[in-house]
This record gives structure tokens, sequence and C-alpha cells, in this order.
């Protein structure tokens, strides 16, 4: 499995400076998580990391591979291999579940319909949905399009499988079967997974590895055993004080 | 003070870079088809009756009009025939048909493209390494230059058909007059200069609005602003490009 390895990445937005020299390894086959209050950078350092916002410097690599310094043919030969379940699912209003489970497919593989229909049957009963194919996104529950939009994510096998907020606005419940099925998800594609959240009952499910960001800046680092087993005078202020605010851990 | 310009300037500019973006990066061609035939039928099959409906009447009011200034004896009635024909294909055709066209076609793309982006959908198509320009606007585009003509030829026929169904309806002229009429100054190029101002007006109603919902920021609220600016903004450039065409090619 290759690595994932983000690199003093910096981004800056007018006068704001938003991600202030990251570096971070992921975890390979494993659920890393960047967690931190809003307004934090998570979410622009996660759409730096698949290319949707460019970093005014800082390098991404994907294994050996400069995801910013390769060509557009093999940068999108690289974008295969990405899933990404999206904060407000981000289904294609026009198509049925099906379609939209089965439109990577049909843009990048050669696969007969019989074939398509088979894995799109089959990543659906992964997350937990069958026979909703011709349903519309309007028509499903917001719990459903994460899972309809995870099912998306994981059609073509991808190596990194990124969620932005994954169960944001979503019920107890509901979120704590989406941090399920992406633990799952991860342990059976042995895909590396990077989740951001700042719901730290997440955290508690799915993170083998964290970065803490506060402000842009990468305050702390570690894997959730220390996160659990550290006393709390040890962690850096910001985090000490998220993590009391959520009320967990302290 | 120089603000607003530069603004202008940036906007211009990031115009025609999305314009450039969306005839790279081509996936199959089937794939474009079938998008294509579904936009086809969007602009031209669902704008027939509207486009019938506003060109009889242009028809009609333009020659009860011309017959109430064309008092004199010494001019055979038949010259309400030739300036109803005349105009229906060098301007009222065009022109009238593209500016009704600019608010149902416009604010449609406007609209559509930009809830897709505030939804994310575009950075879904990004993300699985698909050019959301080529995908979502060639489409449109290519649609747009054969629909367009295609609709303005319909509603000059129409046209005609209001113009001499008002003549006989209230005595100004006859169905034969006017047909003298209009075949006494017909020229061919006339079709030529129709056609290519329905060309260049399908052109700047598919992109100027498909420009306006690819760079929505925000959410609802700006989705229906965009739309707007498309139907105002394509409205205004078709009648500069009418006056230039008219100086150039007349």
């Amino acid at each position: 499995m290759s690595e994932l390895r983000i690199q003093n990445i910096q981004k800056r937005f007018g006068r704001q400076e938003v991600l202030k020299d990251i570096s971070f390894t992921f975890e390979p086959a494993r659920v890393n998580m960047i967690i931190g209050p809003s307004g934090c950078g998570k979410t622009v350092l996660l759409k730096c990391m698949v290319g949707l916002i460019k970093p005014d410097a800082g390098e991404v690599y994907y294994g050996s591979t400069n995801f910013y310094k390769t060509k557009p043919e093999q940068r999108q030969e690289l974008l295969k291999n990405l899933g990404m379940l999206f904060q407000s699912s981000a289904l294609f209003d026009s198509m049925t579940v099906g379609e939209n489970v089965a439109f990577p497919m049909r843009i990048f593989t050669k696969s007969s319909e019989n074939e398509i229909r088979d894995r799109v049957a089959y990543c659906l009963e992964r997350v937990g949905l069958q026979g909703v194919e011709a349903k519309y996104p309007a028509q499903l529950s917001g719990g459903m399009k994460r899972r309809v939009g995870l099912a998306r994510a994981i059609v073509l096998n991808p190596k990194y499988l990124f969620c932005d907020e994954p169960n944001s606005g979503l019920d107890p419940l509901t979120a704590r079967r989406i941090d399920e099925l992406i633990q799952q998800l991860t342990e059976d594609f042995h895909t590396t997974t990077i989740v951001v959240t700042h719901d730290m009952r997440s955290v508690q499910i799915l993170g083998d590895r964290i970065l803490f960001l506060y402000d842009g800046e990468p305050v702390w680092k570690g894997t959730r055993q220390q996160l659990e087993e550290t006393s709390p005078e040890e962690f850096p202020p910001q985090l000490r004080a998220f993590l009391q605010a959520s009320g967990l851990y302290v | 003070m120089l603000s607003p310009l530069i603004q202008a300037l940036e906007a211009v500019g990031t115009y025609f870079l999305l314009l450039r973006r969306t005839f790279t990066g081509l996936l199959h061609w089937r794939l474009y088809y079938q998008l294509w035939t579904q936009e086809f039928l969007i602009i031209g099959r669902d704008s027939i009756f509207l486009v019938a409906i506003i060109a009889f009447f242009v028809g009609a009011v333009t020659t009860v009009q011309t017959a109430y200034q064309l008092v004199s004896p010494f001019i055979p009635k038949s010259t309400i025939g030739a300036i109803v024909s005349t105009s229906s294909i060098l301007e009222l055709a065009p022109t009238i048909t593209s500016l009704v066209l600019a608010g149902r076609i416009g604010s449609n793309i406007a609209s559509q493209i930009g809830s897709m982006r505030v939804s994310e959908q575009i950075d879904a198509l990004e993300v699985m390494g698909i050019n959301s320009a080529t995908y979502l606007i060639l489409p449109k585009l290519l649609a747009g230059l054969l629909a367009f003509p295609t609709l303005v030829i319909y509603s000059c026929l129409i046209s005609h058909l209001g113009g001499i169904s008002a003549g006989a309806f209230t005595g100004a002229v006859n169905p034969t007059q006017f047909g003298i009429g209009a075949r006494s100054f017909f020229e061919e190029f006339q079709i030529v200069f129709m056609l290519i101002k329905a060309v260049t007006f399908g052109f700047i109603i598919t992109t100027v609005s498909a420009y306006q919902g690819y760079y929505v920021r925000g959410g609802a609220l700006e989705v229906g602003a965009a739309s707007t600016k498309a139907v105002v903004i394509s409205s205004l450039l078709i009648l500069i490009a009418d006056y230039v065409l008219a100086q150039l090619l007349l």
C-alpha cells in the first residue's frame, strides 16, 4: 500500500493564512483523522490533498508521486485511485442512486452493463442499502445519502478514501453507523482513509492516527491510544480546551 | 476607482480560461453524445411552443403596425410583405427569439450548474478525475450551437405565418400580395446572416450562463443571483453582438 504524505503545505486566502506549514504522514490501510474546531483549516487541507484547492506551497505525495508536479494524464490516473465522501454527499441530483454509484464505472471502465449492475448492488449492500437503485437522491434521508456517497466512493476499489465531515448533521445513531461503516470498509478494502471531523465521538471509533489542527497549524499528532492514555496536562492547551469542550477524554 | 474595471477584466479573463478548459480533457465521445442529445432536447424541443407563440405574435404585430404606417395609395400592399419578411429574417426572428431564450435557457443553465457547484457535485466530478468544464459545458454549448439556428429558422417561418394571418384577418394585405412582397426583396445572404446571428447568440447564451453558474460561491441565494446575472449579461451581449454583426456584414 502506497504511503500518503503531505509536506510543508501552506495556503492563504487573501490576507488570511489558512494552512501554516503542515507536514504529516498518513498511515496506510488505516483510518487517519484530521480533527480540530470549525474554521481551523481541516477541509481546506483535505481539498489540497485531492486537488480541489491548490496549496500556495508544499507537496502532496501519493507513494513516490508528487501530486502537484505530475503530468495531467498521470494525475488523472492517480485520481482514479481516490474515493471521496463529501459533507453534502454530492450525489448527482439528475441521476438515480444506481446511476450515481455506477457513474465512475461507466466513465472509467469498459465493464458490461451486467458487471456494472452487480458491482453497484454489491457496493450498496456493503453500505447497508439494498433495493434503492431506482430512487433519486431527493427521496433519501441524510444518512442514506451519505451511505450512497460511500458506495460511489468505493465502487472503483480506491486505494485512498477521503471523508469530509462524514457524520455532520446526522443523529447520533446514524452518525455512529457511518463511522462504523468507514472503519469496516477501510479494513475490508485496505484503503488509506482520511477523515476530517470535529466530532470527538468519531475519534473514539475511528482514529488510528490523528492530526489536530488549530488555526491552520498542526498542534498535535498521535494515535487514539496516546490520546486516551496521555494525561490532559501534557496536551497542548488548544487540544486540551478542545477535548474539554467535547466532554471526552478529559 | 480602478477596482470595478480590474474585476471586469478578471471576469473576462476567467471566462476565456473556462472556454479553453471546456475543450480540453475530453473523455470518450459516446458519453458526450448522450449528454448532447439530452441538452438538445432541453434547449430545442422544450422551447418550441414558447418560440412559436412569440414568433407568431411578433409577425402579426409587425404586419398590423406596418400597414398602419403605409397609408399612401401609391405604395403597393405587397410592400407590407416585403418589410415584415425582411425584418423577420434579419432582426426579429434571430434577436427576439434569442432574447427570449436567454431568459429561458440562460437561467436554466446558470441555475443548474450553480446548484451543482454549491452542492459540491462539481467537486465530486473533479475528484473523480473528470474535467467538469468539459463534462458540463461542452454538451450544452454544442447543443446550443445546433438548437439556436434550428429554432430561429422555425421562428422565422412562424413569424411569416403570423404576418400572413394578421394581414388576411385585418384585410391589410392578402396572402398573395404578402408573398409577392416577401419574394421581391429576398436575398439568400439574408438567411446566411440570420444563421450567423443565431449561432453567435447561441454561443453567447450558453457560455455566459455556464460561466455564471460555474463560478457561483455561496448558497441558494447566490445561485438565484447568478441566474439573473446570466440573463442580464447574455441579453446585453446579444444586443451588442447584434449591432456589431449588422455593421460588419450588411
